[in-house]
């Protein structure tokens, strides 16, 4: 399958389909013609084509309804690569549809409150029960989870296991009796996460993802996307974050002084080499899966975004001492590009820790791609529930 | 569609340059060989043998008509080994410069370059911006020689021609009748002379010296990668093994994170040198690609080899060590053909991000 096969297929979809019609009704067209990620398998969205192939689609239906990346991230980017890898092929038919499409969006129950960096040390408990798991717990930090209609969950399955063991992979259906969300404030003012109470909840056995006891391998793939999918996003020279700050510079003359001018050109420099760099990667991935390099361009991702939101809002002086609305309200999306100056300052600090801190990426980078070795460790053949707290 | 990566062709060239400069110009060699001249067995064998010094030059001239992505690839390996060879000055700055000129004495100075049998150098600083004039050095006299006299000149100890612009003209001059000084120079791999001409008898091959300096900052960038690459492998190496308080450096954090973050910026002055050579390579304005390849890499190449010499400890400060041969050759080249802020300033015309009033 090459780029005019592909061309040739985008043609015969919009002749059959009106883009201009049904947003949904053409968004699951696309999906059943195979043009909604085409290096899926046909049947799931796509064409078994090479992922590269996926920006011809994308420039061919730039002018059709689009996707909703903001609330629909957390499925895009991590739910379907791990369905995908891991889930049965009645799994893979029953998500991925509505998942693309955005009629069902998802959430990523992963952190706890005495779980973060060290994930692993989960303490979400998942017991057995003939063909059903009771799941009782608590989350944290759980993005968009009040949009959420089905969340990817860890959960402790066997406590006597070493902490990397014993841990199951869930589908967990947030409309299920016992899942309570309750929304966090940030310090933008709005809680665009939540904390998840787990009481009781049941699921059935057909959500598991994975083996028993599998959890922890099939997090790794969650994880490796997620941080492709927060670093890798593809963007054209001078788009995204140092986009919206150089117009303002082009546009406001006032604004501009000596000092910011050679900050601003770094930046500029170290944006569009960032950017090749994700191209590259891009190239390199065409045919696989996202290794461990992926982790470069998340930590990439994050120091120049709170780099280029806080010279932004040092650029517009006494504008930038106001700030937009602190008004506690539930987010409607994630747009680290949207509202104002200071909303990005802010919302931007949260990009060295989403998807794995800054800190733990150079400790992955430093390990697996550079093979140094690990510091030394105390838990890690003792079994979990030995560790201290 | 344009690529980042390497091609099968541009990986087979690059292992035949390795294979030879590891037999000729392993770092060891390199340090016992410095202050002497160095040996013209080597830049014979990778200019005749494997080719490299017509890679630039079209077949009409006897060369392999290959682009800026393979020059890149023996730069790369050249900055990798800190080789002294005459590569960038003779089979880029002065091979752009004479494909420029385009004329029939043009032709035949490169038809001798291609077969690696005569090396030139282009008579101008090596510290040169291509964003600023060349060709003030030398005045032409009424009897049609030249004189004056060309501070830090790259590669001219190894070249028998000299290309000498002055006021708008190209002109070729035999070594023989100019005057080479070598002059202490902190690369000791890439030497600098003073040129002085004196009634040189001189033939004009050309009007100025087209666009061989940005070309050759463009393809400089790839020499510092591989520069970089040297100093952050050599580090991981010695960082595993060096053990002190119990267990090996490299397994303590702050040095970890210290190298997963140099292992970043080399890995985006990959994607930026690929992307500078592969635009020299098409038709497309190479201009933006080059400066911000230049500025980046330059500077990463800096930052890797002063990180390798901290995280080498006394050893680093040695002689002995080949270390000191990739941090001067990093620094040198952060100045040479522009330095960063010359790069920076052109970046910030063509993307468009004006200076304050
Ligand atoms: C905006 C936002 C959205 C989020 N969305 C979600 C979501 O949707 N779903 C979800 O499951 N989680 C989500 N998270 C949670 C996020 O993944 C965790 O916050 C993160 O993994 C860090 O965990 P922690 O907060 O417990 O910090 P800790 O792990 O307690 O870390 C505290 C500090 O110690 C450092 N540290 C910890 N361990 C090491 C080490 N080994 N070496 C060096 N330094 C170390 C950390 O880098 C950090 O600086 C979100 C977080 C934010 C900020």
């Amino acid at each position: 399958m090459n780029e005019e096969d592909i061309k040739e297929r985008v043609r015969e979809f919009l002749a059959a389909n009106d883009p201009a019609a049904d947003r949904l009704g053409f968004l699951r067209a696309r999906f059943d013609a195979g043009l909604a990620w085409v290096h899926f398998p046909p049947g799931l969205g796509g064409l078994g084509a090479p992922r590269e192939l996926q920006q011809v689609v994308e420039r061919e239906l730039e002018s059709t309804p689009q996707l909703r990346p903001g609330v629909q991230a957390i499925g895009l980017g991590m739910a379907a690569p791990t369905i995908l890898a891991f889930g049965t092929e009645e799994q893979q038919r029953r998500f991925l549809r509505p998942l693309w499409t955005g009629e069902e969006i998802w959430c990523q129950l992963f952190s706890e409150p005495g779980a973060g960096s060290d994930l692993a040390t989960l303490a979400t408990r998942a017991v057995r029960d003939g063909e059903e798991w009771v799941v009782d717990g608590q989350k944290v930090w759980t993005s968009g989870a009040h949009h959420a209609r089905w969340a990817i969950l860890v959960a402790r399955t066997d406590p006597d296991q070493p902490k990397h063991r014993g841990m199951t992979y869930f589908v967990c259906d947030m409309q299920a009796p016992g899942v309570d969300v309750r929304p966090l404030r940030q310090i933008t003012g709005e809680a665009e996460f939540n904390e998840v109470f787990l009481t009781g909840v049941r699921l059935g056995d057909d959500l598991r993802l994975g083996g028993v006891g599998d959890g922890w391998r099939v997090a790794q793939t969650t994880l490796m996307n997620e941080r492709v999918a927060i670093g890798g996003a593809p963007a054209r020279r001078g788009g995204g974050m140092i986009g919206l700050v150089t117009r303002t510079w082009r546009d406001r003359p006032e604004l501009r002084d000596h000092d910011l001018h050679q900050r601003l050109v770094r930046l500029w420099i170290e944006a569009e080499v960032t950017r090749l760099a994700g191209a590259r990667l891009r190239e390199q991935l065409a045919a696989g899966q996202p290794g461990p390099e992926g982790s470069g361009m998340k930590l990439s991702f994050a120091t120049l975004n709170q780099a280029l939101t806080g010279l932004d809002l040092e650029m517009h002086r006494e504008e930038g001492l106001g700030y937009d609305d602190w008004s506690f309200r539930r987010s409607e999306s994630v747009d680290f590009a949207g509202r104002d100056i200071g909303y990005r300052y802010l919302r931007a600090k949260g990009n060295s820790i989403e998807g794995g801190t800054s800190e733990i990426l150079r400790n992955i980078i430093a390990e697996r791609v550079l093979g140094l070795p690990s510091e030394p460790r105390v838990d890690k053949d003792v079994p979990w529930k030995d560790l201290p707290r | 569609m344009t690529s980042l990566l390497y091609t099968e062709v541009e990986e087979e060239l690059r292992s035949a340059v390795r294979d030879l400069l590891a037999d000729t110009c392993a770092p060891a060699s390199v340090l016992a060989g410095l202050g002497s001249p160095p040996d013209p067995g080597v830049w014979k064998a990778l200019a005749g043998d494997i080719g490299v010094a017509g890679l630039l030059i079209p077949d009409e001239y006897g060369g392999a008509g290959a682009s800026a992505r393979e020059a890149a690839v023996v730069c790369e390996e050249i900055g990798r080994s800190a080789s002294p060879v005459p590569f960038l000055t003779s089979a880029v700055l002065a091979t752009r410069a004479l494909l420029a000129a385009g004329t029939p004495a043009a032709g035949a100075l490169l038809t001798r370059l291609a077969s690696g049998e005569t090396t030139a150098a282009l008579a101008v600083s090596f510290a040169a911006s291509p964003y600023s004039a060349v060709g003030g050095d030398v005045r032409r006299d009424e009897d049609g020689t030249l004189s004056g006299e060309v501070k830090a000149v790259a590669g001219a100890d190894a070249a028998s021609v000299l290309l000498v612009p002055s006021g708008s003209t190209l002109y070729a001059v035999r070594a023989a009748d100019a005057t080479t000084r070598p002059v202490p120079s902190l690369d000791q791999t890439r030497p600098l002379s003073t040129v002085t001409l004196a009634s040189a008898p001189a033939q004009a091959v050309g009007e100025g010296i087209g666009d061989a300096l940005l070309y050759g900052a463009g393809l400089l960038a790839s020499e510092q990668l591989g520069v970089a690459e040297w100093c952050l492998s050599t580090t991981l190496a010695y960082v595993k093994e060096r053990h002190q308080f119990a267990r090996p450096v490299g397994s303590f954090q702050s040095i970890k994170h210290r190298l997963a973050d140099l292992w970043l910026d080399v890995v985006r002055a990959r994607a930026a040198a690929r992307n500078a050579a592969d635009a020299l390579a098409s038709a497309e304005d190479p201009g933006l690609a080059v400066a911000v390849a230049q500025s980046w890499c330059a500077d990463v190449a800096v930052h890797a080899a002063e990180e390798a010499l901290q995280l080498h400890g006394g050893i680093g400060m040695t002689w002995e060590h080949p270390l000191h041969l990739f941090l001067k050759r990093a620094k040198s080249t952060q100045i040479a053909l522009g330095t960063p802020g010359d790069h920076r300033t052109r970046t910030a015309q063509l993307a468009d991000i004006p200076a304050p009033a």
